[in-house]
């Protein structure tokens, strides 16, 4: 009978830790929660947003903590939720976000996000060279996007590959993956994996800066025009929350950090005002490929 | 060798035949080329991981361990106990298809639902896990109960009443059982926690998939060698007695201060999961246009996909255990010899599929050869462990001959139906399993689920997992349809 005791402990055990365990959950202070989509450089992230943790605490004074997400979907899903209340989101995620979340706003991006690019990248065994036209010659190679949600590596690829081959990239190449960031895009064209690959032109440039990329095995063979990307965006019910004017606080702590080293998190030379607007033409072209309904 | 006609003849000969010839048909269908140009470099940044793992780079590598361990424990003691109560109900059909239905879906697609429901709330974590485990202990501890003695139960049910009778009678008896049983699934859990990492859990799996995909495999290797070291240690750790202290201090370990809401519930299964057509008042015709579109384009070639590479991986499978099960049996093995087997096999087991499949992509590029070879891998050695086992309790003939010889005319056919039973087993799970290796990019059905996560379309995957759900219903009833036929059977310890 001693095991069917331990076993009626562990019982209470499990009730009463349970118990404990959701009135702990509900008795959280009113801190902001924000995040940033996984686009690049998953390792040390908690240290580098958690200095911007640190600086938008001070600014606002109240607790302002960061908490990592593994996708895209897993960003815009916390922020509908309301388990994160601003977020540093890419184009196609943030317009996602704030169909979602009625009243919420785009209240700052990067000084690079009006005018963003992606890279083609090929393999030397590709035999493609850069060319300021779109290089239909990718025809029937194998080519990887990197995650699925993301803008400068999906969607825009995307619609230029669709707009220029008039084919879907099913069709227009011989194999298409989803590397799942930009870094890993470039290094699975570096070693051939794949022949072709589209990335975000700042991940490539600070590859290229760490010294990750050998030129004579993969290289950027075309640009696409310029499109605007990442930004800052924020809840409508903040205000509520936090008293009138928290929203034009935050933003304004943005705007007006200018530490490099909190920049860098990013990475961008500084953050300039937004709106919902600017994104429109993220949200026709996400329309006009399918990708949102 | 004289006579081979009189094995010919047997039905699990012709029943193996039967799914090597399948597996031959499906090759045409299966994308197996090798396409990389220089591997070398990478797979060298890979194994000089191995001889100097570090966890310097990894942010919280003990906190990822301790939560690990605190889902794992909440998720498959949540699991059993609420499947314990469901075995007792297993007799009705209701709770038998629920379970089955439950069972069918992978904890990784529980994760993506429930992530949606509660985020980043610990509760996504602890029912993920749970769920699955409660249906599946729901269903072994029934097989327990139905195989147990009865007799002192029938004896003193109507003095004692029933419940008495049911705990002081059956069980006593049937006790060591359901701990031998629970305490196998508790390893099955560990790996479910860690592989939920992949998804956004903050276990192990976080910062496994992290470190892989930036390429660090100096802390790959760190975190992986603290997993089978978690593994490896399960039966020092996990003592009885310090089961309660444990589950005490795990609820506190995954608590974080994320709330959820009922908004949030209520909005996941009255907008969030209705087809969107239905959810914009669009009418029937656009429901359909809806539904056979995905139909068409995704379910039907994921299912195909699905299926190539389940029959593909299960042929692959049953060779490689009957090639691994001698290393771990003392009909073939010295001690030193044995000890050696042990370890690999519980290294390779103990491996995520995803991982396998990972380092594998590197080698051979993308395509479906590394996803076979990684379920293959995988199940390989469980069966091969199981085997191997059983293979020690044979009586041999003191006469009975040595090396190569007793391997194929002695030992092989004699184990060859418990190895049937396994493999047909593990079918419907090398099924289920091919999910993960859709979210790394292999066009299962778990790549479109995934896609249309991604994506947040939650009602086109939530069809996409229902079609799943019946496609792993539908090959658990085949593959205990063929073991009953051929009377291939197992105790329901020795079940995963």
């Amino acid at each position: 009978m001693k095991l069917i005791t331990t076993s009626i402990n562990s019982i209470c055990a499990i009730a009463l830790s349970l118990m404990l365990f959701s009135s702990s959950a509900y008795s959280a202070p009113k801190t902001l929660v924000f995040s940033a989509i996984p686009d690049q450089d998953q390792s040390q992230l908690i240290k580098r947003f958690g200095k911007v943790a640190d600086y938008l605490a001070e600014k606002l004074g109240i607790p302002v903590r960061y908490v990592p997400v593994k996708s895209y979907a897993a960003a815009v899903t916390s922020f509908r939720n309301n388990q994160i209340q601003l977020a540093w989101f890419g184009g196609l995620s943030g317009v996602r976000a704030r169909l979602l979340v009625p009243g919420s706003e785009a209240i700052a991006q990067g000084e690079e996000d009006t005018r963003f690019v992606s890279y083609f990248i090929a393999h030397h065994s590709s035999g493609l060279k850069p060319s300021d036209d779109f290089p239909v010659a990718m025809e029937d190679k194998t080519f990887t996007f990197g995650s699925k949600g993301s803008t400068s590596g999906r969607l825009m690829p995307e619609f230029y590959i669709r707009e220029h081959m008039e084919k879907s990239p099913e069709q227009a190449f011989s194999r298409v993956g989803f590397s799942g960031n930009h870094s890993r895009t470039i290094a699975l064209v570096q070693t051939g994996a794949y022949q072709l690959g589209a990335t975000n032109y700042k991940v490539w440039e600070s590859e290229l800066a760490a010294g990750n990329i050998d030129l004579d095995k993969v290289s950027v063979i075309w640009k696409t025009p310029t499109y605007p990307d990442y930004q800052w965006s924020i809840r409508g019910d903040v205000d509520s929350e936090w008293g009138a004017g928290f929203k034009q606080r935050v933003k304004q702590a943005l705007l007006e950090m200018n530490d490099p080293e909190l920049l860098q998190a990013f990475p961008r030379s500084r953050f300039i005002e937004a709106t919902n607007d600017d994104y429109q033409p993220i949200l026709d072209t996400a329309r006009k490929i399918g990708l949102i309904d | 060798m004289n006579n081979p006609a009189i094995y010919h003849r047997s039905a699990h000969w012709k029943i193996s035949w039967l799914f090597v010839g399948i597996a031959i048909l499906c090759l045409p269908f299966a994308d197996l080329t090798i396409n990389t140009y220089d591997p070398m470099a990478e797979l060298g940044r890979l194994f000089s991981g191995l001889l100097q793992p570090s966890i310097a780079a990894i942010e919280k590598p003990f906190e990822a361990l301790l939560q690990t361990i605190s889902f794992a424990l909440l998720g498959v003691s949540a699991g059993s106990v609420c499947g314990f109560f469901l075995a007792l109900i297993f007799r009705f059909r209701l709770v038998r298809v629920s379970c089955a239905l439950i069972r069918a879906v992978h904890e990784l697609f529980w994760a993506l639902i429930f992530l949606q429901i509660f985020g980043l709330h610990p509760l996504t974590g602890l029912l993920a896990l749970g769920l699955p485990y409660a249906a599946t202990f729901a269903k072994v501890y029934a097989e327990i109960l139905e195989v147990g003695e009865r007799r002192a139960y029938d004896t003193i049910r109507h003095s004692a009443g029933i419940s008495s009778a049911f705990f002081y009678a059956r069980i006593p008896d049937l006790w060591q059982h359901f701990v031998t049983y629970t305490s196998y699934r508790m390893e099955c859990g560990l790996r479910s926690s860690a592989v939920l990492g992949f998804v956004g859990l903050p276990t192990l799996g976080y910062y496994l998939s992290t470190a892989f995909l930036e390429g660090q495999y100096a802390e790959v290797w760190a975190l992986l060698i603290m997993f089978y070291l978690l593994i490896a240690g399960l039966r020092y750790w996990l003592h009885p007695k310090l089961l309660p202290f444990y589950l005490l201090a795990a609820p506190f370990i995954i608590a974080n201060d994320s709330t959820i809401t009922f908004d949030n519930i209520v909005r996941f299964f009255t907008q969030d999961i209705v087809p969107a057509p239905l959810r914009n008042g669009e009418g029937s015709a656009a429901l359909w246009h809806w539904f056979s579109e995905l139909l068409m384009q995704q379910a039907l070639p994921g299912i195909v996909n699905t299926l190539v590479l389940t029959q593909l991986a299960l042929v692959v499978t049953g060779v490689i255990a009957l090639l691994w099960f001698p290393l771990i049996s003392g009909l073939f093995f010295g001690r030193f010899g044995r000890s050696t087997g042990h370890f690999f096999l519980v290294v390779m087991r103990s491996t995520p599929e995803y991982i396998l499949a990972f380092i594998l992509l590197t080698l051979w590029g993308p395509s479906m050869l590394p996803a076979v070879v990684a379920l293959a891998l995988h199940n390989g050695a469980i069966i091969a462990h199981l085997i191997g086992r059983y293979s020690e309790a044979l009586p041999l003939r003191i006469d009975a001959s040595r090396g190569i010889n007793r391997y194929a005319y002695e030992v092989v056919p004699r184990v060859y139906s418990q190895f049937l039973a396994y493999l047909f087993y593990r079918w419907e799970i090398i099924l289920r399993e091919t999910a993960i290796l859709g979210i790394l990019g292999i066009a299962t059905l778990g790549f479109y689920i995934d896609s249309a996560i991604q994506d947040i379309r939650l009602d086109r995957a939530m069809l996409l997992i229902a079609i799943t759900a019946l496609l792993n219903v539908a090959v658990d009833s085949l593959s205990r349809v063929i073991r009953s036929r051929f009377r291939l059977s197992m105790s329901p310890q020795q079940t995963r």
